[in-house]
């Protein structure tokens, strides 16, 4: 009899609920912990991605490599909710947003600390690795 | 190739709870369908079933369906994209027509929300996305939707009150649709008062009152051949126009907020397809499950330009006596959103339209008909064009 094979279920870490344990990409929640929000960039094609994906759906390839998200991107909309589904109630309220790089947009959370006055169209703010009071990771979007 | 016809519809009332089980359910829909077909079982040589199935307990409605409204042995099929599902049922059914494969389809869309707990349902409602990385954000259909709107807003200058405009336009024709799960008035003041629960919050921009009503409910299309149209109906309403795209489900793959792309192109191929332009349309039935996906629609279908919505409704026009009356029926908003039923619904309504059997919510004299139905925050657009 073998050993139990571990499971790489990484992904589980995150967001508040994470409803994904197993993924090719799982590399992308070590990068978290080292405080890191990546992209995947295609090897072949050179086509970047976020999400980061493990297969480029422009040229087939499998081939992908790590890179960081850096600088700001501007704010394209946001939506601050007042209800939210099952597992998320403490959070609330809490703003999703949307932000531009040009190559890529991201898809996450403004930061708890910036103020709903001060949150506008077209700002510049930055992605930011994210520790949740139950543990888990995400990431957030704070004011550059 | 013949023309393919819609030759009966029916739906069964929305409601809140309903006291049956999901056959049950869309043996409402079927019935009146086949009732205003006058065709029975033997008559249809295959069926399409419709919905969105995170909410069944039931695996594979379509045989259980197939058995209970009297189908067999004629094949079934299961169709699912989210709440466009019976839109999608009616293009396969007149693909299927078409081909000269079937000569004569029940589309049968359904939802019975109420199978699963409040609890249950909510937490399904968290996963309407890209689960692995938009949902641990905690995000629900409500917020997407608002982020639609803010960007809306900001590009154009729509404030809350154009949207609040849009629901008290569904309610007007809402109350008088006894079909409709929502049959109260809705006034401006109620967003403003700040003891009605019209105006508050669910996810900035949006309000309780921009929201579409949740229901239980089923309808059903009987699709036939130009020779068994011609057989069973004085009054066949022709098939046009189809239009069908996608875009990403993530929001980080798309690039325009102001409107919903897969609306926009299945519109272009639908009038494309019918020869048509917007002007052409007389009455439309747009997926309005929120306020600002109706003034979306306005602009992506070409009732407006691209941040006309807000005059549109402000001037009355898509009221049933304005150019281009939407949503007579109550819309999504007071009529009721039972996902898979929804499309079907909506056809019914422009079916009764164009053969003048529409009473009290009767537009004059229309020749040409628009359905649009989406399905997730844009991921999924159907557009439908019907004519007499």
């Amino acid at each position: 009899m073998g050993t139990k094979k571990d499971v790489d279920d990484r992904f589980k870490k995150f967001g508040t609920v994470s409803f994904t344990s197993i993924s090719k990409i799982n590399d992308f929640i070590s990068h978290l912990e080292e405080g890191k929000v990546m992209t995947t960039k295609c090897t072949e094609c050179g086509f970047v991605f976020f999400p980061p994906r493990a297969d480029c759906s422009h040229c087939l390839s499998s081939s992908m490599e790590w890179n960081e998200i850096t600088g700001t991107g501007k704010l394209v909309t946001f939506s601050t909710l007042q209800f939210a589904p099952v597992g998320f109630e403490d959070d609330l309220p809490y703003s999703i947003a949307l932000l531009d790089y040009g190559d890529y947009k991201v898809f996450g959370r403004i930061a708890g600390d910036v103020p709903d006055d001060e949150i506008k169209i077209g700002m510049e703010m930055t992605t930011a690795v994210n520790t949740l009071s139950n543990g888990q990771l995400n990431y957030v979007f704070q004011k550059a | 190739m013949g023309k393919v016809a819609i030759i009966g519809v029916g739906q069964s009332t929305f409601v809140r709870k309903y006291p049956g089980s999901i056959k049950e359910l869309a043996f409402e829909g079927f019935r009146e369908a086949m009732n205003d077909a006058q065709a029975t079982a033997k008559n249809i040589d295959a069926s399409i079933v419709c919905s969105a199935p995170e909410y069944d307990k039931q695996r594979s409605p379509a045989g259980v369906f197939a058995e209970y409204l009297g189908l067999n042995p004629q094949p079934t099929f299961y169709v699912e994209s989210l709440c466009s599902s019976s839109s999608t049922g009616l293009r396969l059914a007149y693909s299927m027509v078409k081909s000269g494969l079937h000569d004569m389809i029940a589309v049968v869309g359904f939802q019975k929300m109420s199978e699963i707990t409040s609890a249950e349902s909510q937490e399904r409602m968290g996963r309407g996305a890209d689960i692995q990385w938009e949902s641990p954000f905690g995000t629900m259909m409500p917020a997407y939707y608002a982020m639609y709107a803010r960007a809306h807003m900001e590009k154009y200058g729509t404030k809350p009150e154009d949207l609040a405009a849009i629901r008290v336009k569904a309610a007007t024709y809402g109350q008088i649709n006894e079909k409709a799960v929502y049959r109260k008035p809705v006034t401006m003041e109620m967003f403003s008062d700040p003891e009605n629960i019209m105006g508050r919050p669910v996810a900035s921009p949006l309000r309780v009152g921009d929201a579409c009503a949740n229901a239980d409910g089923s309808s059903c299309l009987i699709v036939a051949s130009e020779e068994k149209a011609k057989e069973f109906s004085k009054k066949p309403v022709w098939i046009l126009g189809l239009g069908a795209a996608t875009t990403t489900v993530n929001l980080a793959g798309r690039d325009l907020f102001s409107g919903l792309t897969a609306a926009r192109q299945a519109g272009e191929q639908a009038y494309k397809m019918a020869g048509v332009t917007p002007k052409d349309i007389d009455v439309a039935e747009v997926h309005d499950c929120f306020t600002i996906a109706e003034m979306m629609a306005y602009e992506n279908l070409g009732f407006a330009e691209p941040g006309g919505g807000k005059e549109l409704i402000q001037s009355k026009e898509t009221y049933k006596e304005g150019s281009i009356p939407v949503n007579v029926d109550g819309g999504l908003l007071s009529k009721g959103h039972p996902i898979g039923a929804t499309g079907g619904s909506q056809i019914r309504t422009i079916v009764h339209q164009l053969r003048d059997e529409a009473g009290d919510i009767q537009v004059k004299n229309p020749e040409i008909g628009l359905i649009h139905n989406i399905g997730g925050v844009g991921l999924y657009g159907n557009v439908t064009i019907l004519g007499r």
